[in-house]
């Protein structure tokens, strides 16, 4: 992109990369989430519930240093996943993308869940009584059904994921190339005696992107809504 | 033969049915809203769990609670008609359909086509299901359950969210439903008019519990259901064959009993079997062979039985040679003809207040 600098284009390109893993490393355990949240009624549900939205009234920050704790080289999880797979997530932009989906699971699951409290439940009764087993309910009736509330969830906690700060600067730091996304390059900017200017082209890419992701989302539900007849 | 003897408590409700219907057949739950029709179709299909009781279709048992056997709904093969369709919205007519014939397991013994043609679904394939009429939903509702070639179909209601009209254009459908398929139907109704047309059986529910049950005929006689319709809807449902036309006055002749009747009826074949409603309150009862009157019908009987109907009128009961009609007259009329058990009476009923649908002979045998 022309209009672009080289270390702009790299921050843009590097900011799509980690919220597109970011969407994917969290749609799966967020439908699981939201599954049990709206179908399930057991003990510590919630407990669930809360636990699931705790990224939303955490500071970012405080959520940045338990991933530290938990994913970093001497972490539990951090060290047993380099020992077996060789998965490194600190100061990488794997765990850039963790970062921002552990803050954008709680609107991914909230989007999901209501959208799977609006189905309803006597279409898959129906489908249950042709035959379907109970797997084959999900994939060929909820799963569809749902799809308006996955691409809503998916494209808001995207926008999210282009944003997300505090997190992520305190898992995986600020690196160039690497971790340096959009509104850590625009932090960065900002710390530059004379980067005032670039600091505002970056804050207006980061509003054309947030922007678009938004008409992008209403777009979809709407055709959605048209084929659905609703 | 379908056997159902179920219980379930639910809240401050008490389910307990039993009852069974020969196959083949179409019973009819029939009983006021709440009654628990809709609960015991749900525990036949496997929706709704049961505390006891058992489920059976032929050979098959679907459910046993004392020896632990509960078929998964999705194993049961058992298709339901929903009140409301229950269409998958993301789905085109022709995919609905075809969604229970994929999973269909065993014999097949109807096709797409045969379906199609019999609910007249040719037009409807590529359509999405929101811009079906509520008669259009229905007929693709049934023809997606019959084509997971269901050993057992259970329909709750299916008209109910029917106007007037567009009952009257699915119900012709149902009947060829139930005349060229030999598939057990239960079927949801407070509606009688529905019973009447598509019944083999009735059971007649109350609060949970079976009030009573039987054939139609011998249902059509009962107090419970008189309770529940209003007596003037009550009346007995006979199988009548059909004679010919009545060249002078274009009428069918329809043999009942021992007695034909004259009524308008759709054209038929000589030799139809046919089921006719005689009203108890359109029937006139004499003790002498009727002369000079308009009536076309005069049925020639014995008084079997008299009750009371309302403490102002009497049901009375008249064997008209294998077949038993009802007349309701009032308690003065009773005792002015002296009417008792074993006396000779003719029934008299106008033609035009009689209603004949073909139905045919293989069911209520």
């Amino acid at each position: 992109m022309m209009w672009l600098s080289p270390s702009e284009s790299e921050s843009l390109s590097l900011s799509l990369s980690v919220a597109t893993r970011s969407v994917a490393f969290s749609l799966p355990p967020a439908i699981l989430a939201a599954w049990i949240l709206t179908r399930r009624r057991f003990i510590g549900r919630t407990l669930l519930d809360a636990m699931v939205h705790l990224p939303l009234v955490l500071p970012p920050v405080a959520v940045g240093y338990v991933l530290l704790l938990l994913f970093g080289t001497r972490g539990p999880i951090g060290s047993w996943l380099e020992r077996l797979f060789g998965i490194e997530l600190i100061f990488t932009r794997n765990g850039a993308a963790l970062a921002t989906a552990v803050m954008s699971f709680p609107l991914m699951v909230r989007a999901i869940r209501i959208s799977l409290e609006n189905i309803d439940r006597g279409l898959e009764e129906a489908a249950c009584t042709l035959g379907a087993g109970a797997f084959d309910r999900f994939a060929t009736v909820t799963l569809p059904l749902l799809l308006p509330g996955l691409l809503a969830g998916a494209i808001t906690a995207f926008s999210a994921a282009l944003g997300e700060f505090g997190a992520v600067i305190t898992f995986v730091s600020n690196i160039p190339g690497e971790t340096r996304t959009l509104p850590l390059a625009l932090y960065s900017a900002l710390q530059e005696p004379g980067g005032e200017y670039a600091a505002a082209r970056l804050a207006v890419l980061s509003l054309v992107l947030g922007l678009g992701g938004l008409l992008l989302s209403e777009w979809f539900a709407r055709r959605v809504r048209r084929i659905l007849g609703r | 033969m379908l056997q159902v003897a179920v219980a379930r408590q639910l809240g401050a409700f008490r389910l307990d049915v039993k009852f069974e219907l020969p196959t083949p057949g179409v019973v009819a739950l029939f009983g006021p809203s709440g009654c628990g029709k809709t609960k015991t179709v749900n525990i036949i299909a496997g929706l709704l769990a049961a505390d006891r009781g058992r489920v059976a279709l032929d050979d098959t048992v679907l459910l046993d609670t004392q020896q632990r056997i509960d078929i998964a709904a999705e194993q049961r093969h058992i298709g339901y008609v929903f009140q409301d369709a229950r269409l998958f919205p993301h789905l085109s007519v022709a995919a609905n359909l075809q969604y229970g014939l994929k999973r269909a397991v065993g014999r097949r013994y109807v096709s797409l086509d045969a379906v199609a043609n019999m609910l007249d679904l040719g037009a409807l394939m590529q359509r999405r299901t929101h811009q079906l009429s509520g008669g259009e939903r229905q007929r693709v509702a049934i023809g997606r359950a019959l084509l997971s070639q269901p050993r057992l179909l259970l329909l709750d209601e299916p008209l109910a969210s029917l106007d007037r009209e567009r009952r009257e254009e699915v119900l012709p459908y149902l009947e060829s439903l139930r005349d060229q398929l030999a598939v057990p139907m239960v079927y949801v109704s407070h509606q009688f008019d529905e019973v009447l047309r598509l019944a083999t059986h009735i059971v007649l529910m109350q609060s949970g519990t079976v009030a009573a049950q039987g054939g139609i005929g011998a249902m059509s006689l009962d107090r419970h259901l008189r309770s529940i319709i209003g007596p003037d809807a009550v009346g007995a449902i006979i199988d009548g064959v059909m004679l010919g036309q009545d060249s002078a006055s274009g009428m069918s002749r329809v043999r009942v009993g021992q007695g034909e009747l004259k009524l308008q009826t759709a054209a038929m074949n000589p030799g139809t079997t046919l089921r006719v409603q005689l009203l108890a309150r359109d029937i006139i009862v004499s003790t002498q062979m009727p002369q000079h009157l308009s009536v076309r019908n005069n049925l020639r009987g014995t008084v079997t039985a008299i009750t009371d109907d309302d403490g102002n009128s009497d049901l009375i009961s008249i064997d008209i040679g294998g077949a038993q009609i009802m007349a309701r007259i009032t308690k003065s009329a009773t005792r002015e003809l002296a009417l008792k058990p074993g006396a000779p009476a003719w029934a008299l009923v106008k033609s035009v207040s009689l209603r004949g649908h073909s139905f045919p002979a293989f069911h209520d045998r």
